[in-house]
């Protein structure tokens, strides 16, 4: 049990450090880390506590890390407090960081932030950053989230509903709670 | 009033009403933190808005953690970022001694059947929006293409395209761009 515990601690301490670009940047390491290297949740795991963070106050980040600290140890068979103790060390190891990182900076870099050198590593960085975040929606493209054309009743409205979120907040600035809310209550109505 | 007390009240009440995250944050810390406590000026605010984002982390946490040591050093700094974090941290965990349960309820199930497909469609979304900020233009497109494609298809943890894309910018602007012209 120890090890899962420094396992959460060195994960999200990675993903704090690493987490150049904001919330949904970090959603694309958070699901690496967590879906696909160490199996702590499902894609359909991680893409509900996506849709409970954009319809709960906080930061992705934090809220990410709250959730998988608490459920990795519960599905790992450990009771509830063990839990809250898991949800603890990852919220504290994803903070601690850009808490270090940014102290350093108060003290000394804030002069070298238009330095050319800074200037450069920004350049690379910034187009990967897009790249992260496009390989975060490929990676959720799977079956738990919009079930196969063998079943095309599920798919096909998936499909569909995928397309009027992408466009009602791509093209209408449409509030993102209520595109979730009304998502949810198509899927109440129609599965 | 003690400050240390009216600073994490402050981004206690931040860190309680924003939905949705890190940017949608940026109003109200400035209504309160610029306007109305007059902790920072406008300006020094743009500066550290530049600064909390170019660093990695999470972008409200940042910004509380610099105001925080504006105020009062390294003690200042955690009390804001504690009341930051807090709120999220307390209803999150709320829903997941919760949400274990009451996921499998067959109505909650088909809720969440409707909500994943526009999830998926609210993280592709910024991806567009997000190029043209970062600067994408036609010469530059294989960055992020390249780094998609090495997450999705061959498995690559973001983490090392993040220090590759890093180090390839530094190179870049060290040996090459010199020698251009």
């Amino acid at each position: 049990m120890l090890m899962l515990y420094l396992q959460l601690f060195y994960t999200f301490f990675k993903i704090g450090l690493f987490g150049f670009g904001g919330g949904y940047a970090m959603i694309s390491m958070i699901q690496g880390e967590v879906v696909t290297r160490h199996g702590w949740l499902t894609s359909g795991q991680f893409t509900d506590i996506v849709a409970v963070s954009q319809m709960t106050p906080g930061p992705i980040g934090i809220n990410s890390a709250t959730y998988v600290g608490y459920s990795s140890l519960v599905n790992a068979g450990y009771g509830p407090l063990w839990g809250v103790l898991g949800s603890i060390t990852a919220t504290f190891a994803v903070v601690f960081p850009s808490f270090v990182l940014m102290l350093l900076i108060s003290k000394f870099l804030m002069r070298y932030k238009d330095h050319p050198m800074v200037e450069s590593v920004f350049r690379g960085l910034r187009p990967a950053i897009v790249g992260l975040l496009a390989a975060a929606a490929l990676l959720l493209l799977t079956e738990e989230n919009f079930g196969t054309p063998r079943e095309p009743w599920q798919f096909y409205i998936s499909c569909f509903l995928f397309a009027v979120a992408f466009v009602g907040n791509q093209v209408y600035k449409m509030n993102p709670i209520l595109l979730i809310m009304g998502c949810g209550a198509a899927g109440l109505l129609l599965f | 009033m003690n400050i240390y007390l009216d600073s994490f009240r402050t981004f206690f009440h931040i860190g309680l009403f924003t939905i949705g995250g890190g940017y949608a944050m940026i109003p109200l810390i400035e209504a309160e933190v610029v306007e109305k406590r007059q902790w920072v000026n406008k300006e020094d605010f743009l500066d550290l808005m530049a600064v909390a984002q170019s660093c990695p982390g999470i972008f409200a946490v940042n910004i509380s953690i610099f105001i925080g040591y504006k105020l009062r050093g390294t003690r200042g700094s955690l009390t804001c970022a504690l009341g930051t974090i807090l709120p999220s941290f307390l209803i999150i965990l709320g829903i997941a001694l919760f949400f274990q349960q009451f996921r499998d309820n067959a109505w909650v199930e088909r809720i969440f059947k409707g909500i994943r497909p526009a999830v998926v469609a609210l993280i592709a979304a910024p991806v567009f929006k997000m190029g043209k900020s970062a600067r994408v233009t036609l010469t530059n497109i294989w960055i992020p293409v390249l780094a998609a494609l090495l997450i999705w298809q061959f498995g690559v943890s973001p983490i090392y395209v993040i220090i590759l894309a890093g180090l390839g910018g530094f190179l870049y602007g060290h040996f090459i761009q010199p020698h251009e012209n």
